[in-house]
């Protein structure tokens, strides 16, 4: 197994500013929120609208999504500088799923996701130089340049991908929490889907054996409403995803408010160890189109991707919700974006200076045991590799 | 819950009380030494029961694996020794538990997945290939997959044209898969064993007439940490005239005809692929260095098949010392049909691997008949 070296998530760097003295809350005192709108339960009663959480947890909230905001920002010029090949799946707008459940697990828990993974990726504890380098196929890249956006991955953090077919990435997660039982473990895992894939035969089929077999399996369908270029509406017959597991219990979650995904998430953790998969419907949007290669707007009008931007961003909730607590001003809020703007500027930069894999790179980790055995490239008389 | 009666068995110790049942002690007439003879389907189930027993990391799942005692009987008494946490029945589901088996795997652990017939892999194809296969690569080496997919593949006999198809050569081209395709009792177990411990995925590619045969094993082979090499061939039967190779149910075809053809003075080499990926090409062509002559023989569609690839290799690595072309000798390219006349020419018969060896040989009249 390759070794990666571990770094610091840029996640967990110490906070850009002390809590002034004159601010009547430590970083741990506990402040209560509500959650922007109730929970729907399918199945089940849905958990409270009153989150716990702390200054440092808000302060950390906004942080992390601002980051991971300004990542997507930047991966879409590079993108749009060539240096970003392929597909690019951006996740601008969705950060509150990614940083809200981060808040309400371990790194033992399981994430697996889809293909709109760079985020999550982030949150798992990878770093954004592996992340940029990976995106432009550099050897320092998470996957050393061979995996492409779609493809990040950090088992040591549980994050287990990053996978390109759409529904695959369900089977798999049931699998992580069937393997999860089997080792006794007491940790869940959080299977990943969007609303295109919620149609997926797949899914049920996974859904059923997880639910014969109790596994601690969660499902969780970030639905942006869009399956590409395909409205849910002219998708599925019926777009209540969080009632499609039928005699699976089910929670529909305002996916845009990183508190009611902590608080969803933090439930669901409980329910799927005692009793079982739950599926958590992340009611949510993303600003970019489906991908790069898609502008977004011919499906959707403008006006409803600013008119969600005006009234639900994620990050300017929390900013709001900082502000409203007194945690910080405007000010340093700004600052914070202002070096997070340069952090990943200078990951950019960093990740540029990794070169391109070694082309002997071609013939490596195809199999973890190779026995010598021969591999060729477009002409074997040219270019043959034996496998270690 | 079940209670679990778990045998507390060395892994390297004991093998006769671990395969009692399995054998069948013969007694020759001429001799006074006894030899052991072994089923195909007695040498899987000695296999994975060791495998289990050494591994608590390796599990059984499928359709009728468990309580059915295994559709074929394949995993017979593992669900009274394991319990059904190990041995898991699964719903007619092969996309999911394909799947579901891959993340197992990736997360650590070691299933082992039974599909009924490989016709049915096809349901999960996705997650062998996408999910499995590549994961390796893709990651740089962070997710590996210590998965096999087993179960019977090719024609059985009379089951149409949904349920006969060999699956070698589709899963023999995808880089990320070891394919290995046992013959004998002995490749049972030494190639079984070699699978489920094996760091990679591996697709087993059995054959359901094989089940039932009986193969001579030595004590070595019924050790329990006996363990075959993968992408290594077996020369079955030595030959200086011509090189046969083949595998699964063919093997035994391509013996008959050896024999057939050993009356007629031609001595043919046959070869015994145990492995379609990696494909044991320096055997093969070191084979037909000596002989000069090559007869591809395989049950499945002829297009794009086993035997294409071992004529491209043989003509790329060796094609000074061949005498005549390259035959193949394949299943018909038609979908497999029902009456039993047709299914007979749908498939190779022992007749038709000779007649292929003797055009090789330039030993047929026919060659002159349709010039």
């Amino acid at each position: 197994m390759a070794q990666l070296t571990h770094r610091t998530s840029s996640l967990l760097k110490p906070l850009s500013f002390a809590l002034s003295s004159t601010r009547h809350l430590s970083s741990t005192t506990p402040i209560t929120v509500e959650t922007s709108l109730p929970f729907t339960g399918h199945n089940i009663e849905p958990p409270s609208r009153s989150v716990e959480t702390t200054p440092q947890e808000l302060i950390k909230f906004f942080r992390d999504m601002a980051l991971m905001r300004r990542m997507e920002i930047a991966s879409d010029s590079l993108y749009k500088a060539k240096l970003i090949r392929g597909f690019c799946h951006l996740y601008d707008g969705q950060e509150a799923v990614a940083v809200g459940m981060e808040s309400a697990i371990t790194r033992k828990d399981c994430i697996i996701t889809a293909y709109r993974d760079h985020c999550l990726f982030l949150g798992r504890g990878g770093t954004l130089v592996e992340a940029f380098a990976e995106l432009m196929g550099r050897k320092e890249g998470c996957s050393k340049g061979k995996g492409g956006s779609m493809h990040f991955y950090k088992k040591e953090g549980g994050f287990y991908g990053g996978h390109g077919i759409v529904g695959a990435q369900v089977p798999l997660g049931c699998g992580l929490a069937f393997a999860q039982k089997y080792s006794k473990d007491e940790n869940v895992t959080f299977a990943m889907y969007g609303d295109g894939a919620a149609n997926q035969g797949q899914l049920f089929e996974a859904l059923n054996m997880a639910a014969l077999w109790d596994l601690p399996a969660i499902l969780v369908c970030e639905n942006n409403h869009y399956g590409m270029g395909t409205a849910e509406w002219r998708a599925a017959k019926s777009p209540a995803y969080y009632k499609r597991g039928d005699y699976v219990p089910g929670l529909k979650v305002d996916g845009m408010d990183a508190f009611a995904v902590k608080q969803a998430c933090k439930f669901a953790k409980e329910h799927a160890l005692k009793n079982g998969p739950i599926i958590l419907e992340m009611d949510t949007y993303r600003y970019h189109g489906h991908s790069m290669s898609d502008p977004g707007s011919t499906y959707r009008t403008r006006d409803e991707i600013s008119g969600v931007r005006q009234e639900r961003d994620p990050v300017e909730r929390i900013r709001k919700l900082v502000l409203a607590h007194d945690l910080a001003t405007e000010k340093e809020l700004k600052d914070t974006e202002k070096e997070i703007r340069k952090e990943v500027d200078d990951a950019i930069a960093k990740a540029k200076e990794s070169p391109l894999p070694d082309p002997s790179e071609l013939f490596t980790n195809i199999y973890v045991k190779g026995y010598g055995v021969e591999s060729y490239g477009a002409d074997r008389k040219e270019l043959r590799a034996v496998l270690p | 819950m079940l209670g679990v009666i778990r045998r507390r068995v060395a892994c390297k110790g004991n093998p006769a009380l671990n395969l009692e049942q399995g054998i069948r002690v013969i007694a020759s007439r001429a001799f006074s030494s006894t030899a052991k003879e072994m089923t195909v389907r007695d040498a899987l189930n000695s296999a994975l029961d060791e495998e289990m027993s050494a591994d608590p990391k390796v599990f059984l799942m499928g359709e009728e694996v468990g309580e059915y005692q295994g559709a074929y009987k394949i995993t017979k008494g593992l669900l009274d020794k394991y319990g059904p946490e190990r041995v898991v029945d699964t719903p007619i589901t092969e996309a999911g538990f394909a799947g579901i088996g891959v993340g197992a795997a990736y997360y650590g652990l070691r299933p082992v997945i039974e599909f009924m017939t490989f016709n049915f892999s096809m349901q999960a194809i996705d997650h062998i290939i996408n999910s499995a296969a590549k994961s390796n690569y893709m990651s740089a080496g962070q997710i590996s997959v210590p998965i096999v997919f087993r179960g019977p593949n090719g024609a059985a006999a009379g089951v149409g044209a949904q349920h006969s198809q060999c699956y070698a050569a589709w899963f023999g081209a995808c880089p990320g898969l070891k394919v290995l395709v046992p013959y004998s009792a002995e490749d049972a177990r030494g190639l079984l064993k070699a699978a489920i411990r094996d760091p990679d995925p591996v697709v087993f590619l059995e054959n359901e007439l094989l089940y039932g045969e009986s193969f001579p094993v030595s004590a070595e082979v019924l050790d329990s940490s006996f363990c075959l090499p993968i992408g290594k061939a077996k020369i079955e039967r030595e030959g200086k005239d011509v090189t046969i190779t083949t595998f699964s149910k063919m093997v035994g075809y391509a013996l008959q005809a050896a024999e057939i053809l050993a009356n007629e003075g031609i001595s043919a080499e046959v070869i015994n692929l145990r492995s379609i990926r990696p494909l044991d090409r320096s055997t093969i062509n070191a084979s037909v260095r000596k002989t000069n002559r090559l007869v591809t023989v395989e049950e499945g569609f002829p297009q794009h098949g086993v035997g294409a690839e071992i004529c491209a290799s043989v003509v790329e690595e060796s094609f000074g010392y061949l005498d005549a072309p390259v035959e193949r000798i394949s299943g018909a390219d038609v979908p497999m049909p029902y009456a039993a006349n047709l299914e007979r020419l749908a498939v190779p018969q022992v007749d038709d691997i000779v007649r292929a060896v003797k055009r090789a040989c330039y030993r047929s009249s026919s060659l002159a008949a349709t010039a």
